[in-house]
């Protein structure tokens, strides 16, 4: 196939074919990963500049990698010292960057909808590092991709996210794109983190941790958000970690080649005992791992790359 | 001034249950039912043909910003795009910089009026001190300098008895209390309707339940003191329902409805376009219809615009930053005509009703009809011809309009105030 998009600004706006495409150039790209010479040629001479108005390491340092293994420059833009914490506007800031001649914005922002109207508003790429409670369309690919490493086909898997569904925008884009691949996928926590409005996706949502865990081959994890404990959602981690916590005993109810997975960064003892995060099916690593090779996928495609050069005839 | 002759209209005067083609004569600024001979031969004469002549609109909510936020709307621009829109009356909300809490601010506001307006503007001052919701304002002071009503709209007071000795007190003046119904607890954070399309936008959503409380809170408030309350901008259908029962009963209370909550749904916000971001927002389309119901058996009293002004570079924003608010006077009769009329199969007078006497009624204006002996205010208009309405070239200063670039149907040819014309085919007068 020929790749049309510029910009990544959802998983839902993507098709599964979109999705495979990215997948296949990331197995290609994650295999140059561990060798000595590990630059590709294909973004040389590039500028990309990682806009994070929202503090994230991971994030941004994955990114940074994944355009420095393409061999593009990396500028960074930083949140605390910005000129936006002076009062300029998003436009202003982007369009100063688009004008010092980057070549594409990777952006995250606490607002929903950002790097759509960046999009809008400029003539390069803009790839969604993500945005607010909306998409981090980048961590839907790198997990969906892990999946598959270890499961194969996703089709009729039963894929568990638990924790705070209603403020992650992991869990949008999981969804998004599992539900494409043909997952079952079961949304979990409590009440007030979890609604039923998430129904009208096309997920199954459950208050019940031992029968939405019960055989599921997949179970993902999201940060439980420390400063959210004082509000109104949830009593206290203490009771969360009571109630929907993973322990040895509750992760005994899942399949027993079921992964483990979990975006980072853990709160161990909350979400996650430490015993599992550190155990045999965990895939936390992995998924760092993956995230840049999906990322050089993202940001190759975005800057005018096509599938064929990198995946030969068989693209 | 000349004489006016409005010939061959097609009158539509809901006060007096008129609905006729005929004519409409103006004569020293008073409706008449006759010229006398010499002013006759004078009078200028407009052509009425395939037009609806009707009293004056009246939209007891517009935001004019003056003073303090003239960046984006001032008595003098907002009057004429009220003129524009065919409204010979409307009702400033007090919320300006500073806010109007006091009867030195309504002075400041009524010499504006006086200065600058090109239609009658009345004002409003606020429950509160400061509208901060925690003291009083000296709502008699406002009175004695000439506000309608009072109201904290933008905000809501929270303290059920702050609120309740507000409408005690107010009753003693016959003042209306109008109140913007919005529970803050409930609304942290929020910019949308909480629902399925917040949940998928990823945006932080507004409760239905949070209206409604207030609502309830406010039918419980009236029907305890007999005080008049008025809901503004009701968007959700609970709301609707509670206000029908309440209603049945025979509390004091009345309620609007706007252009946007009756024609938009939240729907269309996938795009994150900020011009359809206002307070309250958009809610669902069983919210839309039963608004819409709402209006039809009377549980909704009249049409409002909250017309809310706000810059261009200031709506250019991420969702979550831009400001509340849309423009709503010189969209507001195409839209409900295409709606309510249109659509919803209202007959064209009680959709004027909505807009004329009933409006004018809440805040007691002596307004709102072609009586004979009042005041000429009249509205000319072409029910059927369609433009395209640009938002920037309209009168106000802003242009945040979700209807900007679209086709409308049903336009304003003529504004005419105490019988002088102030808006005529598309020019200030
Ligand atoms: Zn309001």
């Amino acid at each position: 196939m020929r790749w049309n998009r510029r910009h990544l600004i959802t998983l839902e706006e993507l098709s599964l074919q979109e999705i495979e495409t990215i997948h296949r150039i990331a197995t290609v790209f994650k295999k140059s990963l561990g060798k000595h010479e590990k630059k590709l040629p294909y973004l040389v001479g590039r500028t990309i500049v990682n806009l994070f108005l929202e503090p994230s390491t991971r994030t941004r340092m994955a990114f940074e990698m994944a355009a420095k293994r393409l061999s593009a420059d990396v500028v960074s833009f930083d949140a605390a010292s910005s000129s936006t914490t002076k009062g300029e506007t998003l436009r202003d800031t982007a369009e100063n960057i688009q004008a010092l001649n980057a070549d594409a914005i990777v952006i995250r922002h606490a607002a929903a909808g950002s790097p759509l109207y960046l999009s809008k508003l400029l003539g390069i790429p803009v790839v969604n590092a993500g945005d607010g409670a909306h998409e981090h369309p980048t961590q839907g690919l790198l997990d969906t991709f892990t999946m598959r490493e270890h499961l194969g086909t996703l089709k009729g898997r039963k894929v568990v996210i638990l924790g705070d569904i209603l403020f992650s925008r992991v869990a949008r884009s999981n969804v998004h794109a599992l539900l494409k691949f043909g997952a079952n996928v079961t949304l979990v926590g409590p009440s007030t983190l979890v609604p039923r409005t998430f129904e009208h996706m096309g997920a199954k949502v459950s208050h019940d941790l031992r029968s939405a865990l019960a055989d599921a081959e997949v179970v993902m994890l999201l940060r439980i958000q420390h400063e959210r404990q004082n509000s109104s959602l949830f009593p206290s981690l203490g009771e969360y970690t009571s109630m929907f916590g993973l322990n040895k005993t509750r992760a005994s109810w899942l399949n027993p080649n079921a992964i483990i997975m979990h975006p980072g960064p853990i709160n161990r003892g909350v979400e996650i005992d430490s015993e599992l995060a550190d155990g045999d099916r965990s895939v936390i690593l992995e998924q760092v791992t993956n995230g840049i090779a999906v990322r050089m996928a993202v940001l190759f495609l975005c800057s005018g790359g096509q599938p064929a050069q990198v995946l030969g005839d068989e693209a | 001034m000349p004489s006016l002759w409005i010939a061959n209209a097609r009158v539509i005067d809901p006060a007096n249950r008129r609905d006729d083609v005929s004519d409409v004569f103006v004569h020293e600024g008073k409706l008449v039912s006759s010229l006398p001979a010499t002013a006759r031969k004078r009078a200028r004469k407009i052509d009425g043909t395939g037009l609806v002549a009707c009293p004056g609109l009246v939209d007891i909510h517009v935001h004019f910003r003056e003073p303090g936020q003239t960046h984006k709307e001032t008595i003098s621009t907002g009057s004429r795009a009220a003129a524009a829109g065919g409204f010979t009356t409307v009702v400033c909300m007090p919320n300006t910089s500073p806010v109007a809490d006091n009867a030195g601010t309504i002075q400041f506001i009524n010499d504006a009026i006086r200065r600058d307006a090109v239609i009658k503007v009345h004002p409003t001052g606020c429950i509160t001190v400061g509208m901060k919701g925690q003291a009083l304002a000296p709502i008699g002071s406002l009175k004695r300098a000439g506000v309608v009503a009072i109201t904290d709209d933008g905000d809501c007071v929270q303290a059920n008895e702050l609120m309740r000795r507000a409408v005690e007190y107010a009753k003693m003046f016959d003042l209306p209390v109008m109140d913007h119904c919005q529970d803050h607890s409930m609304t942290q954070g929020a910019v949308m309707n909480e629902g399925e399309m917040s949940m998928r936008l990823g945006l932080r959503g507004w409760p239905n339940a949070a209206e409604d409380i207030i609502v309830a809170r406010n039918v419980i408030l009236s029907t305890y003191t007999g005080a008049h309350i008025h809901m503004q901008h009701i968007s959700s259908r609970n709301s609707v329902e509670i206000l029908r029962r309440a209603k049945s009963r025979g509390v004091n209370v009345t309620a609007e409805a706007t252009p946007h909550h009756i024609a938009l749904t939240d729907s269309l916000l996938g795009t994150y376009d900020t011009n359809l971001k206002m307070n309250p927002p958009l809610r669902t389309e069983e919210d839309r219809l039963e608004i819409i119901r709402g209006l039809k058996d009377g549980t909704l009293d009249c049409l409002a615009t909250d017309h809310a002004p706000h810059t261009d570079y200031e709506k250019d924003k991420e969702f979550d930053f831009a400001p509340n608010g849309i423009l709503g006077l010189e969209t507001a009769l195409p839209v409900t005509l295409q709606t309510l009329v249109g659509k919803h199969k209202f007959k064209l007078p009680y959709v004027i009703d909505l807009w004329t006497r009933k409006a004018a009624q809440i805040v007691k204006l002596p307004v709102g009809s072609l009586s004979e002996g009042a005041a000429a205010d009249i509205c000319l208009f072409d029910p059927d011809e369609v433009w395209r309405y640009d938002a920037k070239n309209g009168f106000s200063k802003s242009s945040n309009s979700p209807w900007h670039g679209q086709d409308l149907r049903g336009r304003v040819k003529y504004t005419i105030v105490d019988g002088r014309i102030v808006f005529e085919n598309g020019r200030i007068v």
